[in-house]
């Protein structure tokens, strides 16, 4: 797993380069091929597939498929409105609610691709931020609303970004692999979330000492809601904060100093040193940034809907290993990740509590999912496959020009 | 590369990197673990003298995977001295320590790292012949769910077994030619794989047994009994009746070692590992040697899985049911720094510190959580080089194209 195999032939095409070279040369090269139509295709495929195993266990995949879409709540747009007593509409918020988790946990995985790394920890980065929004929300009952939300948010974007920057740090000091490193960093995390809400833990409800549950966020701490009703879990200002996290993401990385140099280290880590860029400095921060992300998302989870945690909720969550494939589907770009944790965002909500179907139970469908998104991450990661696309087309391209030389020759 | 050579060339890291030095900080941690639960100190709770005794062990099975055999034995031995004498000293304080220390926790640790050792001899296959396999905890999960649903369709465990590995190599072929043929990035594809087998169980465990435990009276895998050896004080409780599994498993480990190093299977195995192209111009069929060993490694990992489900688990399958172990296999791999005696050697430590996680969850949870998070923390003080660098196989990971 070194960076580097000093033995290796010297590539000699951007291809080459791409398919025995660093992962972020590869996803360079993907980035250019083949544009939106081949994730789109991606994930047609894998619907395809999880449709037939869906048809060979004597389900309608057709008819499935349209009750996870409404399920989801996105038949609203065919009727519109606001009015959470419509079951579209209502559904759509909590795909929303989804989607802002989504976004922000892809945006982990995709920062850190674009300096290089793997960050396959936004889920323990996710909980990490999660337990410090709990710990802060919960305390500090009698601040101003506006200060306690920026202090619980900012605290656990901070606490995110130093459990990935342990990953970040271990990386740049002694080079060891970030996939390694944040997977343990994940289980590490799980099993705090054990510990401080089980019998006992520090951030267990002192009132209710009889379930491993933690207190519920102080009214001054929750965020508002500005479609819904608090009470059902309406959707909140955070999906706001998601959406413009997008944003600083390009502008990070498309127009400062810091996004040059991480997207630098990411394509060629080398050529980068060779040009006078700190490469251990931008390993870190990349990562740092990575776990912040992770971090916000699960702050703005318990400020916003959950508000309270418990020790089984722990190993049900998968936002942060789902953002993996949101982050891939979407190519590690701002507008590929927004889609791609739409798209998501859709499955988790729309095949569980969305469900109400006599075509497909919620715990098929809710399977169904991981299943998709396994095909997609798989077929996503076989870069070859795109390759071989975009060579094709290159192939074709000259030779259609040289045909109406032929002719008049 | 060369900031690394520069590392190697300073003296301080170098000290830190000489095996010797591990060997001798672990001998004196162990010695302080006797230390530390009587006076002055007198720690009242056995956690401390069984963490400072562990961590001495690790710093000795480092040692002697990194080549100061002897030196790394006696740190080892100095660990566990220390750990019994430390309890010993406790003993006194704490009643229930003879409910959680005896005999029987032996056998338990046997129990719990019986999987982990399948897993990471399973991942050492894969990784040797240059390829990551992230993907042992899914394969190890549809060994689970598959090994129980042949068991129970099948009538006999023998059955489940084989039904269980087949679903792993399976799912293992399927990694093997994205990772292989499509040269698809191999920490992306493990994840897939992962999500997969997580999905695939999932689903048929709630089509076939819509999601409740599978019928009662499945076949299991029997406990060997051993009458001469059951009866008697120590031994009974501890080594007297495993799993058939489990002896099994330290066959896996002595075979697999012989076969990566003292054969010319395994000289090609670690040559498709190290230098791939080195060994395809001396003919050697890189693709087929990579997919032999993915296959054997899902497999093995897979075996691992349907001794949970099929053995340990008493033939009941539940929702994601490995939990991380494939993850905590990986993790012993690493730990034993790609080699079946060291691997067994980090999956018994681990499986110790579940068994212990497992036995104290009665009288303390915070200690029982220490003791599950234990291997994850030791590992990333173990890729994080504090105590010298785990060396993995110089094309791990690495797609090999042909020229």
């Amino acid at each position: 797993m070194t960076d580097l195999d000093p033995q290796g032939p010297i590539p000699e095409t951007p291809e080459e380069e791409a398919e025995t070279g660093a992962l972020a040369a590869r996803l360079a090269l993907k980035q250019r091929a083949g544009g939106i139509v081949v994730p789109v295709m991606t994930a047609l495929l894998a619907f395809m597939i999880g449709g037939v195993v869906v048809l060979a266990t004597g389900h309608n995949p057709l008819l499935a498929y349209r009750d996870i879409f409404n399920g989801a709540g996105l038949n609203w747009i065919f009727h519109p409105t606001t009015n959470v007593a419509n079951t579209a509409a209502y559904n759509l918020t909590q795909t929303l609610l989804q989607t802002t988790t989504l976004i922000l946990c892809g945006l982990a995985v995709a920062f850190a691709f674009r300096c290089g790394m793997f960050n396959i920890g936004g889920q323990g980065q996710y909980f990490i931020g999660l337990y410090v929004a709990n710990w802060i929300g919960v305390n500090f009952s009698g601040m101003n609303t506006v200060l306690h939300i920026l202090l619980a948010v900012g605290a656990a974007t901070l606490a995110g970004a130093l459990w990935a920057g342990i990953a970040g740090f271990l990386k740049a000091s002694v080079g060891a692999h970030e996939v390694i490193s944040t997977i343990m960093l994940n289980w590490i995390a799980i099993w705090i979330g054990e510990w401080v809400f089980g019998d006992g833990g520090p951030l267990q409800n002192p009132d209710n000492k009889s379930v491993p549950i933690s207190g519920d966020v102080a009214d001054s701490a929750k965020l508002p809601v500005f479609w819904g009703d608090k009470q059902l879990q309406g959707l909140h200002v955070g999906f706001f904060v998601a959406l413009a996290a997008l944003v600083v993401f390009w502008l990070i990385l498309n127009r400062t100093t810091l996004g040059y140099e991480v997207r630098a280290v990411g394509f060629n880590p080398d050529a980068a040193a060779y040009g006078g860029i700190n490469v251990k400095k931008n390993l870190f921060r990349a990562m740092a940034i990575s776990g912040a992300f992770a971090g916000l998302a699960g702050a703005l989870d318990m400020l916003g809907y959950l508000y309270h945690f418990g020790v089984s909720d722990v190993p049900v969550s998968s936002v942060g290993f789902l953002g993996i494939a949101v982050a891939l589907l979407g190519r590690n770009t701002a507008v590929g990740t927004g889609l791609g944790a739409l798209l998501f965002g859709a499955l988790l909500f729309g095949t569980t509590h969305g469900l109400t179907s006599n075509v497909i139970q919620p715990e098929l469908a809710g399977n169904l999912t991981y299943m998709i998104q396994g095909l997609i991450v798989l077929f996503v990661g076989a870069d070859v496959l795109i390759l071989y696309v975009w060579n094709t087309r290159r192939k074709l391209r000259p030779r259609a020009k040289a045909r109406p030389t032929e002719a008049a020759a | 590369m060369t900031e690394w050579a520069q590392r190697l060339e300073n003296p301080v890291s170098a000290r830190l990197r000489d095996p010797a030095t591990s060997g001798y900080a672990g001998m004196a941690l162990g010695v302080f673990a006797a230390f530390l639960a009587i006076p002055p100190i007198q720690a009242r709770t056995i956690t401390w003298p069984i963490v400072v005794g562990i961590v001495a062990a690790v710093l000795g099975i480092w040692t002697v995977t990194r080549g100061r055999r002897r030196l790394g034995i006696g740190a080892i031995v100095a660990g566990i001295a220390g750990i019994g004498l430390g309890i010993l000293a406790t003993r006194s304080g704490v009643g229930n320590l003879n409910a959680v220390f005896n005999a029987a926790l032996i056998g338990q640790m046997f129990a719990f790292s019986t999987p982990l050792v399948f897993g990471a001899i399973a991942g050492m296959f894969s990784e040797r012949s240059g390829v990551v396999n992230i993907g042992l905890e899914g394969m190890m999960l549809m060994g689970a769910f598959w090994g129980v649903y042949g068991a129970d369709k099948g009538g006999s465990w023998v059955v489940g077994l084989l039904v269980g590995a087949g679903a792993g190599a399976l799912l293992a072929l399927v990694y093997a030619y994205f990772a292989i043929h499509l040269r698809a990035d191999q920490i992306v594809g493990g994840t897939a794989v992962n999500f997969l087998a997580l999905g695939i169980t999932g689903y048929f465990f709630f089509q076939l047994y819509h999601g409740n435990y599978v019928a009662q009276g499945v076949s299991t895998i029997p406990n060997i009994k051993i009458p001469w050896i059951s009866g008697l004080h120590f031994l009974g409780p501890a080594i007297g009746n495993l799993n058939l599994m489990i002896w099994a498993s330290f066959a896996l480990v002595i075979v697999s070692y012989i076969v990566v190093f003292k054969t010319p299977i395994g000289l090609r195995i670690r040559a498709c590992g190290e230098h791939p192209r080195a060994a395809d111009t001396v003919g050697i069929n890189v693709y087929a040697v990579r997919y032999g060993a993915v296959v054997l490694s899902g497999v093995l990992a897979a075996i691992g899985g349907v001794y949970l489900s099929d053995g340990f688990g008493g033939g009941a399958f539940t929702d994601n049911m490995t939990e991380g172990r494939g993850f905590i296999a990986l993790a012993a791999m690493i730990f034993g720094n790609w080699r079946p005696f060291g691997a067994f050697g980090a999956a018994l430590l681990f499986g110790f510190s579940s068994a212990l996680a497992f036995r104290l969850q009665v009288y303390s949870a915070s200690a029982s959580t220490l003791f599950n998070v234990l291997p994850y923390v030791l590992t990333l003080i173990a890729v994080g080089g504090v105590i010298g660098r785990t060396v993995a196989p110089a094309a791990d990971g690495k797609p090999y194209r042909k020229q």
